[in-house]
């Protein structure tokens, strides 16, 4: 108990001496305002000296216009006013004269005939109520001179001029109302009452530091009670993943690959044995760039590679058709990351042999956006030139990345992609969800790839996750367009990967 | 990518699908997307066109399950009288190939039509590039006197009736009013003349590669008998489409005929001699990381549905991906079981690195944090109408652009005012930074665009001073000297704008934004910018 006391704010200390009183007796006589009394009741309950008991009523009270007829009456009083002066008026004058908005005009037209104080005739009004009729306040300007009223308390006439006002523009609102009472329990009853004085230190300032004696005693504090938020400054969660991506390249001894994400047709395409007709390379699918034509690299590079197109190199056949340049011209959005690839093999150094390098960022296809579709995507994307490499390194360099991004078991099947062969899928398990997740694409380059590139047919593995189905994984998000929304909001307060 | 779907009944008559095969669906190549009582749905990647149809499909994974092993041989009957297609020149620069067959014997029902038209479309759109590379005809033989003849007719001349279509029409009237002339026109486009297939009463049989005459092109279940053709551009792709669909033929009974093609040269078609390609032991061995011996090698292929002699592969005459020995060290892996390899690590040291640029972008980022700035991160493309709001020289835009993002932004200043305009219910102050590429016109680079990256710090509500405290805390931790100098920047507050210095070189700028910049955005704060160009800041830490 003495803890309990020890632990007492200064503003529970003020409303404790009178606990057994209703609240606006207690906010009254502590002299505090309503929310700090609220709070401090709250923080009583946390020590368990009390129970709140929350309410909640339905409160109909006067909306905008209702304010305003309560003062210059409702608009059908007006028109009554105006007909029974005229006793006949025609519609329009009575229109001009009661300056009246529209609806009101026609919502008090409609009021009076139901209650049969008026009849309408040939255009005309005429006035049917008796002068005891007119003088009389009707139950709506009755219900409106009583509010605010609990809905629960509402009497039939009241209901009746709730159903007939609520229709009407912004007379009335219903609104919902939490009332607050509370009741002592055992602790909170042997304290009621008692001006309790504390002798507590509070906050520590630099006196009381220099003055502190032996036995004074500290205020408890309530650990538990809520603090206000506060946020730091964060990484956008999307370059959080990256960074995740690349943590894992860098640990399993990869180098970055950096390079443009406008690229020519060559560099995305032709270098990497995708052939001029192939589907991707239509507008429909690739963001090609207006009246733009690249350059095409140094000439022998171009010479193999149409070659390797047109006729074969090495023991290949090619593609069999006749390789334009003008395609090859034409500059696009790289749709993967494997374009860097390609230049980082046209550039390696012999010494860089045997290497690792992996590159990661954004690419881009042309798509509608949805939950699932988005036209910018990000990709990682690794490459080991190896004169030893084979299928079985691959699958075990693939194992070993999807095991450091977290999942323990990895499915691989066959697939195709022009510029690797042989070429595989591979699906990681997700132990939440229960299914395999398709995330992986690699393979083995072509020699079609490789020779133009490196000069000879040295086994070079790449594969690329495409990670936004991950990143989304990671951070809980169901809808891709959630990436790049940049609510900042949402970006304070999401939680962070490790 | 291609999903195609078949009866379950038709595989079941072939294959019995217990669970350990159903498993194997996916590791022969043909990823499983769907199976229940009925139907199966798997996909076809582009490279095997000759397993779209349940008859080329049962013949490969029947193989691939052990039975029924090797090539696959079809009895293949030599021309009888008239069985001839005259090639003329005229068609050589237009559509100038094609190759032809006739099957007998056939027993069709409407299930069996559903299937050859769906086997002949998806065909159309994989390999045949929307009839572009390759076009296939079917007629029955009833209908057509031999011999026929494959030519160019002005447009004008050609006159028969569609598909489709009650009345006769001339090659252009298909092109300007038939659908499927429409959809098609341009593959016939600039073209002064188009090519036919007619017969030996000069009769049109069809328009390639846009459609078949309505009474010489239409098979029914009471034809028995079809003659079948491809034209296109490569005559070696149109002889593998052309063996596809009449082996899909010979697998629904019916009897493959050979037709004299007399083209420059004379030539059997179709023709089922395979394609042979020579192999290593030495490097199957090397690429799949195995130690097989010719024997398994021997195994193995026939599984794929190869013949195989010592280093001689004979490959299917419907395979029309097989251009290297890579293509059969793939199938040889396939066969061997994707599951069954054993994964390795090789002992091969490198050094891990990151590349000086992302050091330099993680570092700036890690400061801006502390000074509890949010990271932002947006499109590269932005929309047509916001290039309007800050003067641009030279936009960079894209084509068909499916959504109202078609330009490659020039800055991050318009992404970034975008985001804070649609953040406006959200708390401030907002303080913003991002690092990210921007685009623009260089002639001299390989692609005419030159790429930077930018890094933008926006705070709102925010003056001149505050933001240069930021820039200046920036740069001096960053042990960077630079200086300001007064300048105008549109879209700025003139006397409150400055450009940024480094080594003599304008690296970028700070000031406040314009009310009326900030109007045009709905934005309501006063607002302070620094936008940098980082490369400028990479060249220092050399």
């Amino acid at each position: 108990m003495e803890k309990i006391i020890e632990s007492l704010s200064p503003i529970e200390l003020k409303i404790v001496p009178y606990l057994n009183r209703p609240l606006n007796e207690i906010i009254e006589k502590s002299g505090l305002d309503k929310v700090s009394v609220l709070r401090a009741l709250k923080f009583l309950e946390n020590k368990e000296l009390l129970k709140i008991k929350k309410e909640k009523k339905e409160i109909v009270d006067l909306a905008t216009n209702g304010i305003y007829y309560l003062k210059n009456h409702l608009p059908e009083r007006n028109l009554l006013a105006l007909v029974s002066e005229n006793n006949i008026i025609p519609l329009e004058e009575a229109k001009l004269k009661a300056k009246l908005s529209d609806n009101e005009f026609k919502v008090s037209l409609g009021v009076l005939k139901r209650k049969a104080l008026i009849e309408i005739k040939n255009g005309k009004i005429f006035l049917t109520a008796s002068k005891q009729e007119i003088s009389k306040k009707t139950l709506e300007e009755q219900f409106l001179e009583s509010l605010p009223l609990s809905i629960e308390s509402l009497k039939e006439e009241e209901k009746y001029a709730l159903d007939s006002l609520k229709s009407r523009k912004e007379v009335i609102e219903i609104k919902e109302e939490i009332s607050y009472s509370f009741e002592l329990t055992e602790n909170g009853k042997k304290i009621v009452g008692k001006q309790i004085k504390l002798d507590l230190i509070e906050e520590i300032t630099p006196e009381i530091i220099k003055n502190y004696s032996r036995n004074q005693k500290f205020r408890h504090y309530d650990l538990k009670a809520q603090v206000p938020k506060i946020f730091g400054g964060k990484r956008h969660f999307v370059n959080q993943s990256i960074l995740r991506g690349k943590r894992i390249w860098l640990d399993m001894g990869f180098t970055e690959m950096s390079g443009n994400m406008v690229q020519t047709s060559f560099w995305n395409f032709d270098a990497l044995f995708t052939a001029q007709d192939h589907p991707v390379r239509e507008l429909h699918d690739t963001f090609f760039i207006k009246k733009i034509q690249g350059k095409l690299p140094n000439k022998e590079l171009v010479e193999k590679v149409k070659r390797a197109h047109e006729s074969g190199l090495d023991s290949s056949k090619g593609w069999g058709y006749k390789w334009n340049e003008e395609e090859a011209k034409k500059v696009v959005l790289r749709t993967h990351t494997t374009c860097l690839s390609a230049q980082k093999l046209f550039s390696l150094k012999k010494d860089e042999i045997p290497g690792k390098f992996f590159a990661i960022g954004k690419n881009f296809r042309n798509e509608t956006v949805d939950w699932s579709h988005g036209f910018e995507f990000n990709q990682t994307e690794g490459i080991v030139i190896d004169p030893n490499a084979n299928f079985r390194h691959l699958i075990g360099y693939l194992k070993e990345f999807a095991e450091k991004m977290g999942y323990k078991k990895l499915r691989i099947q066959p697939a195709y992609f022009p510029y690797t062969e042989p070429s595989l899928e591979g699906a990681v398990w997700n132990e939440e969800k229960q299914t395999w997740m398709e995330v992986l694409a690699a393979g083995i380059f072509r020699p079609e790839v490789t020779i133009p590139l490196l000069g000879t047919a040295l086994p070079v593995l790449a594969w690329g996750p495409g990670f936004d189905r991950l990143m989304m994984e990671a951070h809980g998000i169901k809808d891709l367009r959630e990436l790049y929304k940049n609510n900042i909001k949402i970006l304070k307060e999401k939680s962070v990967l490790i | 990518m291609t999903n195609v779907v078949f009866q379950r009944k038709d595989i079941e008559k072939e294959i019995k699908l217990d669970e350990k095969t159903i498993e194997k669906i996916s590791l022969f190549g043909t990823p499983l997307e769907r199976i229940d009582s009925k139907e199966i749905e798997i996909e076809v990647f582009p490279n095997r066109p000759d397993l779209i149809s349940s008859q080329g499909f049962i013949r490969g994974f029947k193989a691939f399950l052990g039975k029924s092993t090797g090539l696959k041989k079809y009895p293949l009957i030599k021309p009888e009288k008239n069985f001839k297609v005259i090639v003329e020149k005229s068609v050589k620069n237009i559509r100038p190939y094609t190759v032809c067959a006739i099957v007998k014997n056939l027993l069709l029902d409407e299930e069996k039509i559903k299937e050859i038209i769906e086997l002949q479309e998806k065909l159309h759109l994989t390999i045949g590039r929307e009839r572009k590379k390759v076009a296939i005809g079917i007629y029955p033989l009833e209908k057509i006197i031999l011999p026929i003849t494959y030519k160019a007719m002005k447009p004008a001349d050609i006159k028969f009736r569609p598909l489709d279509s009650d009345k006769e029409m001339t090659g252009l009237q298909i092109l300007q009013k038939h659908p499927t002339g429409i959809k098609y026109s341009n593959l016939l486009k600039g073209f002064k003349e188009f090519p036919v297939f007619v017969d030996a009463k000069n009769k049109i049989l069809s328009m390639p590669p846009i459609i078949n005459s309505e009474e010489t092109g239409k098979v029914t279940k009471d034809t028995k008998s079809v003659f079948v053709e491809c034209s296109g551009q490569d005559i070696n792709t149109l002889k593998k489409v052309l063996n596809i669909i009449v082996t899909t033929l010979a697998e629904m009974q019916g009897k493959i005929y050979q037709v004299d093609m007399h083209d420059d040269k004379k030539f059997l078609s179709p023709n089922f001699e395979p394609d042979k390609i020579k192999i290593s032991l030495e490097n199957i061995n090397k690429l799949l990381g195995l130690t097989l011996k010719q024997k398994d090698i021997s195994g193995l292929l026939a599984k794929m549905g190869y013949d195989y002699k010592i280093d001689m592969v004979s490959i299917p005459p419907w395979r029309t991906d097989i251009i290297h020995e890579v293509d059969i060290i793939e199938d040889i892996a396939i066969a061997y079981g994707y599951d069954n390899f054993i994964p390795e690590i090789p002992n091969i040291y490198t050094k891990g690195q990151e590349s000086k640029e992302s050091k330099i972008k993680n570092k700036i980022a890690e400061l801006l944090i502390g000074l509890q700035l949010t990271e932002i991160s947006t499109y590269h493309l932005i929309k047509q109408d916001e290039v309007k709001m800050i003067k641009n020289n030279r936009i960079i835009e894209v084509q068909n652009s499916k959504t109202d993002y078609k330009i490659l932004r020039p800055n991050l200043l318009i992404p970034t005012l975008r985001i804070l305009s649609e953040n406006l219910d959200n708390e401030y102050p907002q303080k913003l930074f991002e690092i990210g590429r921007v685009f623009n016109i260089n002639e001299k680079k390989e692609t005419e665009i030159e790429e930077r990256d930018n890094l933008i710090i926006a705070l709102t509500p925010a003056n001149f001073t505050e933001a240069k405290q930021v820039l200046d805390y920036l740069f001096r931790t960053l042990s960077i000297e630079y200086t300001i100098n007064e300048t105008d920047i549109s879209g700025l507050i003139e006397g409150r704008t400055g450009e940024i210095i480094l080594n003599n070189e304008n690296i970028g700028y700070i000031g406040e934004i314009h009310p009326k910049t900030l109007n045009n955005w709905h934005l309501k704060m006063p607002m302070s910018v620094i936008e940098i160009n980082l490369e400028g800041i990479y060249k220092t830490f050399n």
